[in-house]
């Protein structure tokens, strides 16, 4: 655990005095001190292209009346920055009066241990199993061109300060390892890509030689690809595989749930509540509690202890994701949502792990009972459009399905739908629902943060396939 | 206020001393400070406001040819010490390259001239809320729009960046940049869209009323979208997305992607990869250009460019690492392009709207469907069915598809080019794309 007071001339004292002074007329706001230590070290084309070590340091203040939200942040931990940051924000707020409110729930629950995974791991060992992937993956076949593979972690240690001298503290690891291979055969190129991570120790991913189904997993992926046709236009049915392919339920429902849209209703979603918005059958959760996933979180990063949060269930639209602000404005609770990427930025309602949950049909069905459409398997990045509810997906492994059978892959193409429609579309869902490896990241309003997404197989009555056959 | 040079430099100087001390046998620097407030709107009043200052540092030591690289925003002498040691250590341990090096050093920057990039005046944020009070009051003159968010940041930059070839350089800079993002609503559907100005001075910035009626005026416009069936069709590309196939183009040309052969632009100097009527030029010396530099980010000068001349690649973007790898020299795009455009076609904007009877506007695309291994481009996309050179209706729910190989020879400019940011380029025609829609 960081400690934030013995770094310069501010005492914890000091620290309550000015938060209280400062938040003393407001209705919520917290300093939110942060100390994160982190790693990047990335073998590509043969060699150790980059080790690099950083460490950041720093204070976010933040002060709400009414709707308005005072933001300050520094890298200097000192009295004298934290009263310049006091000063700005009563600067913004001086006209705007509003009344504390204290509570925020406890939990003694922890989803994760207190490591720092960079220092458990020696840099020589990480070192050693870069160059085992490069040597495995060049010698495994001559059309390997390129490999790239890279661990990355982290140790976050974060304390919120609340009015009245109440402190939160929470300690988060983060690793990820992930490898990218580049095939070329007969003048086409095509790459894999696959990773692995969350929040334990490198060594707790990379056991039993794990790090060798990884390359293997990028390879075949590539290998797919060196041999896939054009992708097909226009609208069809389409399967998707279990897993990281939920990344749709991401894209097309959960950033339409998050509060602050609703709040502003500019969601397609905000007078939907009570509402049928999916096919029956279809639950989505959206879960920061699970051990050592890469979405978990023990508290927010407002202090609120995360929980598993119903989105959806049967079909009708139960909850939307708050972080304290947006619920105090929407008369609702926090669901423990509220993050932010670090220091310099402000709370969002952000989703945690977000899962669809199992049905009770076989993804063999669902293949059988479409006569033409496309089965996705991976994906890479999507983005959505809150507003008018569009959004889109890259597929970076898929195939044609003809007459129930699956046919040739075909070459990565971007799938669109319309989120407010499109769980309506599903009309199985499998019962086979599965995790992500713990790979993913989200943006918005230009923070990144780490997610996880699940889900069973499902078969999507009617999308539209973006390629460029007619 | 932003730190001035000499307290960067101080500060650059003693990281540099103490990694040679320790025994680096090279190391390089580099030491910022920026400070930036942001104001924001929405429907009318505040909503929030936002200050930042911050320092950061980052460091590279050699030790020989192994390097290795840390960073950290905490300035304080007793965790640079702490930090230069860990660096080092790893150097130390990290298998040599025989491509690391610092720039050449007769390739270094010399003369530095002023380009105008900074403006020291301070816009107060009760002027800011001023300008997005008056943005916001034309943004929603019109009563279809329901929401409107609107943010003003001002940011003040300064830096220094330094090597133990005695490189030793940094200026300020400022950037102030305001924008509005509107939503309308009628019975058949709610749409998004937006405008925005950045500039390095602030008598350079757009008129807030001109800015808050020129986007509720391309959101209502969305408004009730019909999709369209899938075909082959000719797609006219707005500015602000025809600029986005340049970006595509830079990073397939960037000398590491060409050194790891992972760009379907690799070994095609000489050859003609755009119709013969393209110019594409990266120029770092337009004075108050958003993208101008005076050196790239290891110190190496930069001058124009010319990339693609009559439709042939003449050139990639390299820098130091890459460049020995490929044996070119560094041109000074460590870090990227600067200004980067194509030159202006010979026809205008009417006639290039006219000259199919009917075509496809695209105004917003979105996902990641740009592949520069393959060339393979695939995007979701919104837009407007064009008939006779006007506007038909608005469409959505469909993707555009083609690869960039072929996107790129089938290129036609309008004459319409402004420099308004880093990137700029005229309207664009494509011809014979894939839609997917209905």
């Amino acid at each position: 655990m960081s400690n934030f007071f013995n770094k310069s001339d501010l005492t914890r004292q000091d620290a309550d005095k000015i938060v209280s002074d400062t938040l003393n007329n407001c209705d919520d706001g917290e300093l939110y001190l942060e100390e994160s230590k982190s790693e990047s070290i990335v073998l590509d084309d043969n060699k150790i292209k980059s080790s690099n070590y950083s460490s950041d340091l720093g204070f976010g203040f933040r002060a709400i009346s009414n709707e308005v939200v005072a933001y300050s942040y520094s890298n200097e931990i000192s009295k004298d920055s934290l009263k310049n940051s006091s000063e700005n924000l009563k600067s913004t707020l001086k006209s705007i009066k509003g009344t504390y409110n204290h509570e925020i729930p406890k939990s003694n629950k922890k989803f994760y241990e207190d490591i720092n995974p960079i220092e458990q791991k020696s840099l020589d060992s990480k070192l050693e199993v870069l160059n085992k992937v490069n040597d495995f993956l060049r010698k495994k076949d001559g059309s390997v061109k390129q490999v790239t593979a890279s661990f990355a972690g982290e140790q976050k240690s974060i304390e919120i300060i609340r009015s009245g001298g109440e402190a939160l503290t929470d300690v988060r690891p983060l690793i990820r390892f992930n490898v990218s291979v580049m095939l070329e055969k007969n003048g086409r190129k095509e790459t894999g890509v696959y990773g692995i991570g969350g929040r334990q120790s490198y060594d707790d991913y990379l056991k039993n030689d794990n790090w060798k189904n990884v390359c293997e997993e990028a390879f075949r992926i590539a290998s797919v690809n060196l041999e896939s046709k054009p992708a097909p236009a226009g609208e069809m049915k389409v399967v998707l595989g279990p897993g990281w392919p939920a990344i749709l339920i991401h894209e097309a429902i959960g950033h339409g749930l998050e509060g602050d849209f609703n709040r502003k209703k500019t969601s397609a979603f905000h007078d939907l509540i009570g509402e049928k918005v999916a096919s029956e059958g279809v639950t989505i959760v959206d879960d920061g509690t699970i051990d050592n996933r890469r979405g978990s979180l023990t508290i927010d990063d407002e202090g609120t202890p995360t929980e598993r949060t119903v989105l959806i269930e049967n079909g009708i639209l139960k909850n939307f994701m708050q972080d304290r602000h947006n619920a105090r404005l929407m008369n609702t609770r926090s669901t423990g949502s509220g993050r932010r990427e670090n220091y310099r930025h402000i709370v969002l309602p952000r989703m945690r792990n977000t899962m669809m949950l199992s049905g009770n049909q076989t993804q063999d069905e669902m293949i059988k009972s479409v006569d033409k459409g496309i089965f996705a398997v991976s994906f890479g990045g999507g983005q959505v459009d809150i507003t008018s509810g569009k959004f889109v997906f890259n597929c970076t492994e898929a195939y044609e399905i003809n007459n129930g059978k699956i046919g040739s892959p075909i070459k990565g193409a971007t799938l669109i739908g319309d989120g407010p429609s499109i769980l309506k579309e599903v009309s199985m869902v499998g019962n086979d629902m599965m995790l992500d490896p713990g790979i993913g990241t989200c943006g918005k309003a230009g923070q990144g943060v780490p997610v996880g997404v699940a889900q069973p197989s499902i078969l999507i009555d009617k999308m539209t396939v973006g390629g460029t056959k007619l | 206020m932003v730190k001035d040079q000499e307290f960067l430099k101080s500060k650059a100087s003693y990281c540099l001393d103490l990694a040679k001390k320790m025994g680096a046998t090279d190391a390089s620097v580099t030491v910022g400070h920026s400070i930036s407030e942001t104001v924001n709107f929405r429907n009318k009043s505040l909503e929030a406001s936002d200050r930042s200052d911050g320092l950061a540092l980052s460091i590279e030591t050699y030790l020989g040819k192994r390097r290795s690289s840390i960073s950290s925003s905490n300035l304080l002498d007793e965790n640079i010490k702490t930090l230069i040691e860990k660096c080092f250590e790893t150097t130390k341990i990290t298998p040599e390259d025989e491509f690391n090096s610092l720039p050449d050093k007769n390739l270094l920057a010399k003369k530095i001239s002023s380009l105008n990039l900074y403006d020291e005046t301070r816009f107060e944020n009760d002027k800011k809320i001023k300008y997005l009070k008056d943005l916001e009051e034309s943004a929603s003159s019109n009563n279809q729009i329901i929401n409107t968010e609107s943010s003003f940041t001002e940011n003040k930059s300064n830096f220094i960046l330094a090597n133990s070839d005695g490189f030793c350089d940094g200026y300020k800079t400022s950037s102030f940049t305001t924008s509005c993002v509107t939503v309308a609503k009628d019975e058949n559907s709610m749409e998004r869209d937006y405008e925005f100005s950045s500039k390095r001075h602030l008598s350079d910035i757009k008129q807030a009323t001109d800015l808050g009626n020129k986007a509720a005026k391309q959101t209502i416009r969305k408004l009730s979208p019909k999709k369209i069936g899938s075909e082959k069709i000719n797609i006219i590309f707005d500015k602000r997305i025809s600029k986005g196939m340049l970006s595509v183009f830079a990073s397939a040309i960037s000398a590491s992607a060409i050194a790891r052969g992972t760009s379907f632009l690799k070994d095609k100097i000489g050859e003609q990869v755009f119709a013969d009527s393209i110019n594409v030029i990266d120029k770092p010396d337009i004075i108050k250009g958003m993208g101008s530099q005076n050196f790239d980010s290891e110190g190496v000068n930069s001058t124009t460019l010319q990339l693609i001349e009559n439709g042939i690649l003449k050139n990639y973007l390299v820098d130091t690492y890459n460049g020995k790898k490929l044996n070119l020299k560094s041109n000074g795009r460590s870090g990227g392009t600067t200004n980067l455009y194509f030159e202006k076609g010979n026809i205008s904007y009417e006639d290039l709207m006219k000259k199919n009877s009917r075509s496809l506007y695209i105004t917003e695309t979105i996902g990641h469907g740009s592949n520069i291994v393959t060339g393979d481009y695939s995007v979701g996309a919104t837009g407007f069915l064009v008939e006779d050179g006007e506007f038909k209706h608005p469409v959505n729910e469909i993707t555009i598809a083609g690869n960039f190989k072929d996107m790129f020879k089938n290129i036609i400019l309008a004459n319409d080019l402004e420099f308004e940011y880093s990137v700029n380029s005229p309207t664009m025609m494509i011809e014979g794309m894939t839609v997917a829609g209905k």
